[in-house]
């Protein structure tokens, strides 16, 4: 058997091999944010779990609306409010209004969805709808 | 420890640029791991944002630790250095599996060196919506025992 290898492809495949443990050992398979919340997306059959931390925010500042199978949260942390004549020694925590819109796996049924806050942290339950559920079909004989 | 505290100055540096140009920041600072000892739990821990203002005689810091429930929140004052730490209480949702993942949950852990008048007496501290809120006093025995320096020509 003879097997020849291209220098370049070896050095890719070291490259990306190299790529991925690095990702593994530092991020933990994380996706970069994209956009405000940073959210995860929890997977069980037919059920969807998302969750995004929101220090700040309020419930009732908090928004989802879904169509189909996209997700658009919406909300608004609003700045701390100073008495008069208080000064800053250090401001790192943010504020302001943030929208993010989200691609689910399926079709939402939109009477199964639960969404509550908890600590910071917003949890929305979901379920697929049964119009987006696959079908087996029967093998009819004949 | 120098090298840790530098470290700290410059994520807070960064912090501070990074608050210029977008306000809400989805990434949270991982800690820096210290050499030698190990966490007892292999869980990640973060600098949690902070904002701290003054206002007469008293100094609130305001801490983002989403996750975190009051009970889970430990705070020491140990000479003039505050020290906060905040255990996430974080399940994952029992028979899913995470698919998609852009942030990781984990404790939180951060100090501060605070004006040697503090009242340690009068340090109150609440959580709300995963922030807390810690107020602190100044102490008026101290400003009482203030030494005018006088200038002599």
């Amino acid at each position: 058997m003879f097997r020849y290898y291209n220098l370049n492809d070896e050095m890719d495949r070291m490259r990306r091999e190299m790529d991925r443990m690095f990702r593994s050992v530092s991020g933990a398979g994380l996706s970069t944010p994209g956009g405000y919340p940073a959210m995860n997306m929890w997977l069980d059959g037919d059920n969807v779990i998302l969750t995004a931390e929101l220090p700040g925010v309020a419930r009732d500042e908090v928004d989802i609306s879904i169509e189909g199978d996209t997700l658009t949260l919406s909300g608004e942390r609003k700045p701390q409010e100073l008495p008069e004549g208080a000064t800053y020694h250090r401001r790192e925590c943010g504020y302001g209004k943030f929208t993010r819109v989200i691609k689910l796996p399926y079709q939402i049924n939109l009477d199964e969805v639960k969404a509550r806050m908890h600590n910071g942290v917003l949890e929305v339950k979901l379920e697929r709808a049964e119009a987006d559920k696959p079908r087996k079909i029967k093998v009819l004989e004949g | 420890m120098f090298g840790k505290k530098r470290n700290q100055e410059e994520v807070n540096e960064r912090r501070q640029t990074m608050a210029e140009n977008t306000n809400l920041e989805p990434t949270k600072e991982e800690m820096e791991l210290t050499e030698g000892a190990e966490r007892t739990r292999p869980r990640r821990v973060f600098v949690p944002r902070a904002t701290i203002y003054e206002h007469n005689d008293a100094i609130t810091i305001l801490v983002d630790m989403p996750g975190v429930q009051a009970d889970n929140i430990d705070i020491v004052m140990e000479k003039n250095e505050l020290k906060i730490g905040g255990m996430v209480t974080h399940e994952a949702p029992e028979g899913y599996s995470l698919v998609y993942s852009e942030y990781s949950v984990g404790d939180y852990e951060r100090s501060f060196v605070l004006p040697r008048d503090i009242d340690r007496e009068k340090i109150e501290a609440s959580m709300k919506d995963g922030v807390l809120t810690v107020k602190l006093q100044r102490a008026e025995a101290y400003q009482a025992r203030k030494i005018d320096v006088k200038a002599i020509e």
